[in-house]
């Protein structure tokens, strides 16, 4: 009878240990998780049936109208007042010059002055660009504001989407889908 | 003396009435407004988590206000809106998760324990009696 109380005793710290230790494997990679949510973009197909305006003469036209003529798209959201694009704009420059794909800026919730101004003194490597004065058209895309940037194909799928500034490592996966 | 007393209390009770006033100002009037806020209510704030985008005032949340009154002047309904940002921003925007492989479990787990719950409240009663 004592030898059957035992065995009891012993499951049951057994269990509790057991359960200590998925817990604590359950908290250890759940807290080193990647805070931001990012949707996965397997079969993202990009919305482009709405319009834009140009930045430089001011122009309105179908973003689908836009994307024509090219295998691939860069779509960099940026603004003069963000700081961490003109770290960025140095690998959008080097991408211009060394691939063949269209560079789309859309300048968000910025003003037309400061906007050109950033562009004289840190280089313009966009084909087009056009305002995004309220944010909405950045929603279309499903961004979350600046800076973002999506490589999408000529069928409008999102093939990256990187959140936050381009770096080294971004722009050479970049070459390397648009080469292959 | 007591006529400046009057007008004290005059021009306070002025200031009361503003007051009443301008809250009556600040509620939504267009039905636009009501419909965008009963959307953002359901709707998560990705950059500002733990908040709606009714709540938030990032500027994510702003563009999305905007955004959606727009497609609501377009003619979209609720449900074409809650989908199409779903399509863009995935399952984690919307507050009310809906059916799918990922969330079968969330969806039927309480139904399950109410069910397993029940049936061992039943059986301890029907023994008694």
């Amino acid at each position: 009878m004592q030898f059957l109380e035992k065995i009891k005793k012993s499951i049951f710290s057994l269990t509790i240990l057991i359960f200590l230790i998925i817990s604590f494997f359950v908290f250890k990679f759940a807290l080193q998780k990647e805070k931001i949510y990012s949707p996965k973009i397997s079969d993202n197909q990009i919305f482009t049936d709405f319009k834009v305006q140009s930045l430089i003469d001011e122009n309105q036209i179908y973003f689908n109208k836009v994307l024509v003529g090219q295998n691939f798209y860069l779509i960099n959201i940026w603004s003069s007042w963000c700081v961490p694009c003109k770290d960025e704009i140095k690998y959008l420059l080097e991408l211009k010059n060394v691939t063949p794909i269209m560079m789309i800026g859309i300048n968000y919730k910025d003003k037309k002055k400061n906007a050109l101004d950033f562009l004289k003194s840190y280089g313009d490597p966009f084909d087009q660009i056009f305002i995004d004065k309220q944010g909405t058209i950045s929603i279309n895309f499903g961004a979350y504001g600046v800076p973002e940037t999506f490589l999408i194909n000529n069928d409008n799928k999102v093939l990256k989407k990187y959140i936050g500034p381009l770096n080294e490592k971004d722009v050479n996966e970049i070459k390397k889908i648009i080469n292959n | 003396m007591k006529s400046k007393k009057l007008s004290i209390i005059k021009i306070l009770l002025y200031f009361l009435l503003v007051l009443i006033s301008s809250k009556g100002i600040a509620t939504p009037s267009t039905i636009y407004e009501e419909q965008t806020i009963n959307i953002t209510k359901n709707l998560r704030c990705l950059i500002c988590q733990g908040q709606t985008i009714h709540e938030s005032n990032s500027d994510f949340a702003e563009s999305m206000k905007k955004y959606i009154q727009g497609e609501l002047k377009n003619g979209k309904t609720n449900d074409e809106i809650f989908k199409s940002l779903v399509e863009k921003y995935g399952q984690w925007i919307v507050y009310d998760p809906g059916i799918s492989k990922n969330t079968l479990l969330l969806w039927t787990l309480p139904l399950l324990l109410f069910l397993i719950g029940g049936a061992i409240i039943t059986r301890k009663i029907l023994k008694k009696i």
